[in-house]
């Protein structure tokens, strides 16, 4: 005992000098400044919450938490989660399961469908949604003018490449080999009403669909954008910052990206951007894969969990509670552009005043209208298994490439192959 | 050569061959005592590294025969050689090895040159000798990661110095895009990280040829070139050798470069990083542990192979002949 208040004394990561916890909430680097605030505002006379600041890349993000949960880390008491990962960290028992009144109050009518979703798994909830995202169609509205593409009507990523090119615009999507590129590829399938997998619920013995014409109908959009003049020179390392400078370069670009773009562009003092190229911004509803089919834009987002192995679970449930709060989610958007979970949100006037009323619409209409990627405890792996196969996009053949690797994430879920 | 012999010691006076152990002089009792000291003294030494080095290796081995992952632990089970079958067979595993080997050869290979003309070139230099030496050996005084990240934006095209400097390559040549110019891209970091530890080997390997053989070429009308490969690499293939076995080893384990600038993406994936995908990454320490295994093996051979290949002399490069 003494030895271990001997050593809690010395250690700073104990304690801050009094008995008051801290609860250490591991965060994204999207809207950082904002979580600091959120931390600090959501602190109170029990405990303090400090902020710690995971890698920019999902899949390290995973990494990094999960290396501490597996180790039992008492100390990681909250967490900003990918949605994509609750299945896998909940299924490892890595992060709590809420209990059912404070589930109820995080999970309420006002929880947009598809965020809502995310949090749950095997008939329990595991976190909080705190942010929902969605991509859009990003454009220069002088480019689609020029190349004469009515964007008042839905596009097919046919056409956008089509026009691009046309007017040696470019194209800018993520398709380096990371966890956006999975994204984009889950989305032209959605979009073309098919799957990567089904019957996610059995874990490794999901069934495997991307060997099917939704799967070619997808390749056939990669093998097009990377055989046309329309491809940014770092397609194959393309990742949602790189293709945000060919915006406002040359003739412009198209691009599907989420909706912190709005933000990033938005005319600020001694900022990059001028209110004449703000106004050149144009969005519109995520491209179609297939002409006619309506699109499946991307959803993401970020939900907030609970370490299971933390000393002061009712204090992070609390704390969880208030970081993903009605008011947390309005700040988040108005600041950083990362849009609410809640729809409450969206008819605050201080969100309606931040951003194009249009764009609002949008981004609520994409979100209920998105692909969620596959719901499995393997998620990790069925998306590497993707990546590998689908990289590099200029190598992406619609004949070989959708039934290559259908057999590979076969073998990867049988543990039969190397990932 | 001293001319006086040196005193015997008692001990060593002591010590005749005994019949029937002709080969083992006979132990003195101080001699007894010392050793049995010194082995006490290790023991401590000994035992912390049995712990931290033979346990995880023991671990490792143990853990390869089973398939175990962090994010499933109750499904942990018995397997045999399963793992060791799969990694064998996976065109993966081969094709990383392939490409291991290729940044191994390629590298040790050009930095053997490059090195050696640094080398001669510390050993020769007159003037601002402390200076130059410093200069050559800078980039090995860097992280290989902070080096990593440099060489990357030097090549990429948005801020990168390198497509304007080459003649014949265009202003958006994306050397990440394939596996060619990205591995080349890695190539030229590494060469550029550990070229001066090779000259320092090398260097090394230099102060050892005597000044009186070279003299001595040059009196017979040895040309510059003949002096180089008649006297001085000759006399320097133990230090080649050794230098040759080190950095090979190294390159073998190539890692920091690639994570930075590729993350293994379009085929430039080593085995160390195909280990670190599976035990780091994905959680499946039982293939992980496989994966290890089969590179502390392969690494094992590639020392093997260069030694009995090159017949290489490690006591005679430590100058114990």
């Amino acid at each position: 005992m003494a030895v271990a208040t001997l050593t809690c004394g010395l250690l700073a990561a104990c304690s801050n000098g009094s008995d008051k916890p801290t609860l250490n909430w591991y965060i994204n680097p999207d809207g950082q400044a904002t979580l600091t605030e959120l931390a600090a505002a959501c602190s109170t006379d029990d405990y303090d919450i400090e902020i710690q600041l995971l890698p920019t890349g999902a899949t390290d993000q995973r990494t990094q938490l999960a290396r501490r949960l597996a180790a039992s880390d008492s100390e990681t008491n909250l967490m900003s989660l990918d949605p994509v990962f609750v299945p896998e960290f909940a299924n490892a028992g890595w992060i709590a399961q809420w209990p059912e009144d404070l589930a109820a109050e995080v999970l309420d009518d006002d929880v947009l469908s598809g965020p809502a979703e995310t949090v749950r798994w095997d008939d329990g909830v595991y976190a909080a949604p705190q942010w929902a995202n969605t991509q859009v169609l990003w454009y220069r509205k002088s480019l689609a003018e020029a190349a004469g593409l009515d964007m008042s009507q839905p596009v097919t990523w046919s056409q956008v490449i089509d026009a691009a090119a046309s007017q040696g615009g470019t194209v800018g999507v993520q398709a380096d080999r990371y966890e956006a590129y999975m994204v984009w590829i889950n989305s032209l399938v959605a979009g073309a009403g098919g799957e990567i997998v089904s019957a996610t619920e059995t874990g490794s013995d999901a069934e495997v669909e991307i060997d099917s014409e939704a799967g070619r109908a997808a390749a056939t959009v990669v093998q097009e954008l990377a055989d046309s003049g329309a491809a940014q020179p770092d397609l194959s390392v393309s990742r949602e910052g790189t293709s945000l400078p060919f915006m406002f370069e040359g003739p412009g670009e198209f691009m599907t990206n989420w909706t912190f773009v709005y933000k990033n562009y938005e005319p600020t003092d001694g900022g990059a951007f001028t209110q004449e190229q703000f106004d050149d911004l144009g969005w519109a509803r995520y491209p179609q894969t297939v002409e006619g089919e309506e699109s499946r834009p991307p959803v993401g987002g970020i939900d907030i969990a609970v370490g299971e192995f933390t000393d002061n679970k009712d204090f992070a449930f609390e704390a969880a509670r208030c970081v993903s709060s009605p008011e947390a989610q309005k700040q988040l958007a108005v600041n950083d552009g990362l849009m609410p979970s809640r729809q409450s949100v969206y008819d605050d006037q201080e969100l309606i005043d931040a951003f194009d009323p249009s764009l609002l619409t949008l981004f609520q209409e994409s979100l209920e209208s998105g692909a969620p990627r596959p719901k499995s405890a393997y998620y990790n792996l069925i998306s590497g298994a993707i990546q590998a196969s689908w990289h590099s996009p200029t190598e992406v053949d619609p004949d070989s490439t959708p039934a290559d690797s259908a057999d590979y994430l076969r073998a990867v879920l049988r543990s039969e192959a190397l990932l | 050569m001293s001319a006086v012999a040196p005193p015997v010691r008692d001990d060593q006076q002591r010590e005749k061959p005994s019949p029937g152990k002709a080969d083992r002089p006979e132990v003195s009792d101080r001699a007894r005592q010392e050793q049995r000291l010194a082995q006490r003294l290790v023991a401590p030494a000994v035992v912390i590294m049995l712990l931290v080095t033979a346990f995880p290796i023991l671990r490792a081995l143990y853990l390869s025969f089973y398939t175990y992952s962090l994010t499933s632990p109750e499904d942990r089970a018995f397997i045999g050689i399963d793992n060791y079958v799969t990694a064998l067979t996976d065109g993966l595993f081969w094709r990383d090895i392939g490409v291991t080997v290729l940044y191994m050869v390629v590298t040790v290979g050009i930095e053997l040159v490059i090195g050696f003309a640094f080398a001669m070139v510390m050993h020769r230099v007159v003037f601002a000798r402390g200076l130059i030496r410093t200069s050559i050996l800078i980039p090995y005084g860097i992280i290989t990661v902070v080096s990593g990240f440099a060489w990357q934006f030097a090549f990429t095209y948005q801020n990168g110095f390198i497509n304007g400097w080459l003649p014949g390559i265009g202003d958006s040549f994306n050397w990440f895009g394939e596996t060619t110019p990205a591995v080349i891209a890695i190539m030229v970091s590494e060469i550029w990280k550990t070229t001066p530890f090779m000259s320092l080997l090398l260097l090394a390997g230099l102060a050892q040829v005597s000044d009186d053989m070279i003299e001595a070429a040059k009196v017979d009308g040895a040309t510059w070139w003949q002096r180089l490969w008649r006297v001085i690499l000759p006399n320097m293939r133990a230090a080649i050798m050794v230098a040759v076995l080190f950095r090979a080893l190294d390159a073998y384990r190539i890692f920091d470069n690639i994570f930075v600038m590729t993350s293994g993406a379009v085929g430039t994936e080593s085995i160390s990083f195909l280990v670190y995908r599976q035990t780091i990454e994905q959680f499946q320490l039982g293939m992980g542990s496989a994966l290890s295994v089969l590179l502390f093996l392969s690494v094992l051979l590639v020392a093997f192979l260069i030694v009995k290949l090159f017949r290489v002399d490690l006591a005679k490069a430590r100058g114990e002949e």
